[in-house]
Protein backbone atom coordinates (compact mmCIF):
# COMPACT_ATOMS: atom_id res chain seq x y z
CA UNK A 1 0.00 0.00 0.00
CA UNK A 2 1.25 3.46 -0.90
CA UNK A 3 1.60 5.75 2.10
CA UNK A 4 2.28 9.45 2.41
CA UNK A 5 5.95 8.66 3.01
CA UNK A 6 6.34 7.28 -0.50
CA UNK A 7 5.02 10.49 -2.01
CA UNK A 8 7.27 12.56 0.23
CA UNK A 9 10.30 10.50 -0.80
CA UNK A 10 9.56 11.10 -4.50
CA UNK A 11 9.15 14.78 -3.70
CA UNK A 12 12.48 14.86 -1.83
CA UNK A 13 14.28 13.26 -4.77
CA UNK A 14 12.78 15.76 -7.22
CA UNK A 15 13.67 18.66 -4.90
CA UNK A 16 17.29 17.52 -4.59
CA UNK A 17 17.54 17.19 -8.37
CA UNK A 18 16.17 20.70 -8.77
CA UNK A 19 18.76 22.00 -6.30
CA UNK A 20 21.54 20.32 -8.25
CA UNK A 21 20.26 21.83 -11.50
CA UNK A 22 20.05 25.34 -10.05
CA UNK A 23 23.61 25.09 -8.74
CA UNK A 24 25.24 23.61 -11.86
CA UNK A 25 23.50 24.94 -14.96
CA UNK A 26 24.54 28.24 -16.51
CA UNK A 27 21.63 28.88 -18.87
CA UNK A 28 19.23 31.15 -16.99
CA UNK A 29 16.11 29.58 -18.51
CA UNK A 30 17.21 26.09 -17.47
CA UNK A 31 17.84 27.40 -13.94
CA UNK A 32 14.33 28.80 -14.06
CA UNK A 33 12.94 25.40 -15.09
CA UNK A 34 14.82 23.74 -12.23
CA UNK A 35 13.15 26.19 -9.84
CA UNK A 36 9.79 25.17 -11.31
CA UNK A 37 10.75 21.54 -10.65
CA UNK A 38 11.45 22.37 -7.00
CA UNK A 39 8.14 24.23 -6.66
CA UNK A 40 6.32 21.25 -8.11
CA UNK A 41 7.96 18.81 -5.72
CA UNK A 42 6.76 20.99 -2.85
CA UNK A 43 3.27 20.97 -4.37
CA UNK A 44 3.33 17.17 -4.34
CA UNK A 45 4.22 17.24 -0.64
CA UNK A 46 1.37 19.66 0.07
CA UNK A 47 -1.21 17.52 -1.69
CA UNK A 48 0.04 14.26 -0.18
CA UNK A 49 -0.14 15.72 3.33
CA UNK A 50 -3.52 17.30 2.61
CA UNK A 51 -4.82 13.89 1.60
CA UNK A 52 -3.22 12.21 4.59
CA UNK A 53 -4.55 14.70 7.15
CA UNK A 54 -7.93 14.96 5.43
CA UNK A 55 -7.58 18.73 5.45
CA UNK A 56 -8.24 21.02 2.48
CA UNK A 57 -5.78 23.79 3.39
CA UNK A 58 -2.77 22.23 1.67
CA UNK A 59 -4.50 22.23 -1.68
CA UNK A 60 -5.34 25.93 -1.34
CA UNK A 61 -1.64 26.54 -0.74
CA UNK A 62 -0.84 24.66 -3.93
CA UNK A 63 -3.19 27.06 -5.67
CA UNK A 64 -1.23 30.05 -4.35
CA UNK A 65 2.10 28.43 -5.23
CA UNK A 66 0.86 28.09 -8.80
CA UNK A 67 -0.18 31.76 -8.80
CA UNK A 68 3.25 32.84 -7.61
CA UNK A 69 4.92 30.56 -10.17
CA UNK A 70 2.91 32.14 -12.97
CA UNK A 71 3.81 35.66 -11.82
CA UNK A 72 7.44 34.60 -11.49
CA UNK A 73 7.43 33.14 -15.00
CA UNK A 74 6.07 36.35 -16.52
CA UNK A 75 8.48 38.69 -14.72
CA UNK A 76 11.50 36.38 -14.96
CA UNK A 77 11.15 35.79 -18.67
CA UNK A 78 10.69 39.54 -19.27
CA UNK A 79 13.93 40.10 -17.33
CA UNK A 80 15.70 37.50 -19.44
CA UNK A 81 14.53 39.14 -22.67
CA UNK A 82 15.75 42.53 -21.43
CA UNK A 83 19.08 40.98 -20.43
CA UNK A 84 19.46 39.19 -23.76
CA UNK A 85 18.88 42.47 -25.58
CA UNK A 86 21.83 44.03 -23.75
CA UNK A 87 24.27 41.12 -23.62
CA UNK A 88 23.31 38.78 -26.50
CA UNK A 89 23.31 35.80 -24.14
CA UNK A 90 21.53 34.58 -21.02
CA UNK A 91 24.52 32.82 -19.53
CA UNK A 92 24.49 33.57 -15.79
CA UNK A 93 28.29 33.95 -15.86
CA UNK A 94 27.73 37.15 -17.83
CA UNK A 95 25.41 38.65 -15.23
CA UNK A 96 28.04 40.79 -13.51
CA UNK A 97 26.76 44.32 -14.02
CA UNK A 98 26.58 44.99 -10.29
CA UNK A 99 30.06 43.64 -9.63
CA UNK A 100 32.70 46.16 -8.59
CA UNK B 1 -1.52 -2.97 -8.75
CA UNK B 2 -1.57 0.56 -7.37
CA UNK B 3 1.90 0.05 -5.93
CA UNK B 4 3.35 -1.05 -9.28
CA UNK B 5 1.67 1.90 -10.97
CA UNK B 6 3.04 4.29 -8.35
CA UNK B 7 6.59 3.05 -8.80
CA UNK B 8 6.28 3.23 -12.58
CA UNK B 9 5.05 6.84 -12.52
CA UNK B 10 7.67 7.78 -9.91
CA UNK B 11 10.39 6.28 -12.10
CA UNK B 12 9.19 8.25 -15.12
CA UNK B 13 9.01 11.45 -13.04
CA UNK B 14 12.54 11.04 -11.69
CA UNK B 15 14.00 10.12 -15.09
CA UNK B 16 12.39 13.12 -16.75
CA UNK B 17 13.57 15.33 -13.89
CA UNK B 18 17.05 14.00 -14.59
CA UNK B 19 16.61 14.95 -18.25
CA UNK B 20 15.69 18.49 -17.16
CA UNK B 21 18.98 18.95 -15.36
CA UNK B 22 21.23 17.09 -17.81
CA UNK B 23 20.01 17.89 -21.35
CA UNK B 24 22.24 20.26 -23.29
CA UNK B 25 19.44 21.84 -25.32
CA UNK B 26 16.94 23.97 -23.34
CA UNK B 27 14.07 22.69 -25.50
CA UNK B 28 14.79 19.11 -24.42
CA UNK B 29 14.88 20.25 -20.80
CA UNK B 30 11.51 21.94 -21.25
CA UNK B 31 9.98 18.77 -22.72
CA UNK B 32 11.36 16.73 -19.81
CA UNK B 33 9.79 19.21 -17.42
CA UNK B 34 6.40 18.85 -19.16
CA UNK B 35 6.73 15.07 -18.73
CA UNK B 36 7.42 15.55 -15.00
CA UNK B 37 4.33 17.78 -14.71
CA UNK B 38 2.17 15.08 -16.26
CA UNK B 39 3.55 12.48 -13.83
CA UNK B 40 2.77 14.81 -10.92
CA UNK B 41 -0.76 15.26 -12.27
CA UNK B 42 -1.14 11.47 -12.19
CA UNK B 43 -0.01 11.53 -8.56
CA UNK B 44 -2.63 14.17 -7.77
CA UNK B 45 -5.33 11.97 -9.28
CA UNK B 46 -4.08 9.08 -7.16
CA UNK B 47 -4.29 11.36 -4.11
CA UNK B 48 -7.98 12.14 -4.80
CA UNK B 49 -7.35 15.71 -5.96
CA UNK B 50 -8.65 15.73 -9.57
CA UNK B 51 -9.12 19.50 -9.79
CA UNK B 52 -5.48 20.02 -8.83
CA UNK B 53 -4.45 17.58 -11.56
CA UNK B 54 -6.51 19.54 -14.07
CA UNK B 55 -5.01 22.90 -13.18
CA UNK B 56 -1.56 21.32 -13.01
CA UNK B 57 -1.90 20.35 -16.66
CA UNK B 58 -3.68 23.52 -17.76
CA UNK B 59 -1.67 26.12 -15.86
CA UNK B 60 1.77 24.52 -15.66
CA UNK B 61 2.04 22.32 -18.73
CA UNK B 62 -0.30 24.50 -20.75
CA UNK B 63 0.51 28.09 -19.85
CA UNK B 64 3.85 28.39 -18.07
CA UNK B 65 5.73 25.86 -20.18
CA UNK B 66 4.38 27.35 -23.40
CA UNK B 67 5.64 30.74 -22.20
CA UNK B 68 9.08 29.28 -21.45
CA UNK B 69 9.26 27.45 -24.79
CA UNK B 70 8.16 30.63 -26.52
CA UNK B 71 11.02 32.59 -24.94
CA UNK B 72 13.53 29.83 -25.74
CA UNK B 73 12.54 29.93 -29.39
CA UNK B 74 12.35 33.75 -29.45
CA UNK B 75 15.90 34.07 -28.15
CA UNK B 76 17.06 31.21 -30.42
CA UNK B 77 19.14 29.54 -27.71
CA UNK B 78 21.42 26.77 -28.86
CA UNK B 79 23.17 24.22 -26.72
CA UNK B 80 25.27 25.85 -24.07
CA UNK B 81 29.02 25.63 -24.40
CA UNK B 82 30.30 23.02 -22.00
CA UNK B 83 32.98 24.36 -19.71
CA UNK B 84 34.74 22.20 -17.19
CA UNK B 85 33.81 23.56 -13.79
CA UNK B 86 34.43 20.32 -11.97
CA UNK B 87 34.68 21.75 -8.47
CA UNK B 88 31.36 23.53 -9.02
CA UNK B 89 29.70 20.26 -9.98
CA UNK B 90 31.27 18.45 -7.01
CA UNK B 91 30.13 21.07 -4.50
CA UNK B 92 26.66 21.20 -6.02
CA UNK B 93 26.38 17.42 -5.87
CA UNK B 94 27.45 17.48 -2.22
CA UNK B 95 24.92 20.22 -1.40
CA UNK B 96 22.02 18.52 -3.14
CA UNK B 97 22.88 15.12 -1.67
CA UNK B 98 22.97 16.77 1.77
CA UNK B 99 19.50 18.18 1.12
CA UNK B 100 18.28 14.76 -0.02
CA UNK B 101 19.82 12.99 2.95
CA UNK B 102 18.36 15.46 5.42
CA UNK B 103 14.87 15.24 4.00
CA UNK B 104 14.86 11.44 3.67
CA UNK B 105 16.23 11.13 7.21
CA UNK B 106 13.48 13.29 8.65
CA UNK B 107 10.83 11.51 6.59
CA UNK B 108 12.04 8.13 7.87
CA UNK B 109 12.43 9.23 11.47
CA UNK B 110 9.48 11.57 11.83
CA UNK B 111 5.78 10.99 12.04
CA UNK B 112 3.25 13.06 10.13
CA UNK B 113 1.06 15.18 12.37
CA UNK B 114 -0.93 18.35 11.89
CA UNK B 115 -4.39 19.87 12.06
CA UNK B 116 -6.66 17.05 10.95
CA UNK B 117 -9.84 17.86 9.09
CA UNK B 118 -12.92 15.86 8.23
CA UNK B 119 -12.60 15.68 4.45
CA UNK B 120 -12.29 12.00 3.64
CA UNK B 121 -11.97 10.43 0.21
CA UNK B 122 -15.65 9.59 0.41
CA UNK B 123 -16.54 13.27 0.94
CA UNK B 124 -14.45 14.26 -2.04
CA UNK B 125 -16.23 11.72 -4.20
CA UNK B 126 -19.75 12.54 -3.02
CA UNK B 127 -19.57 16.36 -2.72
CA UNK B 128 -17.04 17.04 -5.44
CA UNK B 129 -13.51 18.32 -5.29
CA UNK B 130 -14.15 21.66 -7.02
CA UNK B 131 -16.95 22.50 -4.62
CA UNK B 132 -14.79 21.72 -1.58
CA UNK B 133 -11.91 23.83 -2.93
CA UNK B 134 -14.26 26.70 -3.74
CA UNK B 135 -15.89 26.66 -0.33
CA UNK B 136 -12.54 26.73 1.44
CA UNK B 137 -11.04 29.35 -0.85
CA UNK B 138 -13.89 31.83 -0.73
CA UNK B 139 -14.53 31.62 2.99
CA UNK B 140 -11.34 30.94 4.95
CA UNK B 141 -8.83 32.09 2.33
CA UNK B 142 -10.65 35.06 0.83
CA UNK B 143 -8.03 37.67 1.74
CA UNK B 144 -5.06 35.68 0.32
CA UNK B 145 -7.10 35.13 -2.82
CA UNK B 146 -7.56 38.88 -3.30
CA UNK B 147 -3.87 39.51 -2.56
CA UNK B 148 -2.98 36.92 -5.21
CA UNK B 149 -5.03 38.87 -7.74
CA UNK B 150 -3.08 42.03 -6.89
CA UNK B 151 0.17 40.05 -7.26
CA UNK B 152 -0.87 38.91 -10.73
CA UNK B 153 -1.73 42.49 -11.71
CA UNK B 154 1.68 43.70 -10.53
CA UNK B 155 3.35 40.86 -12.45
CA UNK B 156 1.51 41.79 -15.66
CA UNK B 157 2.50 45.46 -15.38
CA UNK B 158 6.08 44.56 -14.45
CA UNK B 159 6.46 42.16 -17.37
CA UNK B 160 5.18 44.75 -19.83
CA UNK B 161 7.47 47.46 -18.45
CA UNK B 162 10.53 45.18 -18.41
CA UNK B 163 10.02 43.85 -21.93
CA UNK B 164 9.56 47.32 -23.46
CA UNK B 165 12.17 48.61 -25.86
CA UNK B 166 14.42 50.76 -23.70
CA UNK B 167 15.19 49.68 -20.19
Amino acid sequence: MISVYHYMSVSAILFAMGTYGVLTRRNAIVIFMCIELMLNSVNLTFIALSNHLQNMDGQIFVFFVMTVAAAEAAVGLALMIAFYRNRESIDVDNINLMKL
Amino acid sequence: METIFFYLVALVAVVSGFLVIRCQSPVNSALGLVNTFFCLAIFYVMLHAPFMAAIQIMVYAGAIMVLILFVIMLLNLGTEARKSYTHGIVWSAIASLAVLFNVIYFIKRGRVTGAEGDITDFTVQSVGHVELIGKTMFTEFLLPFEIASILLLVAIVGAVVLAKKEV
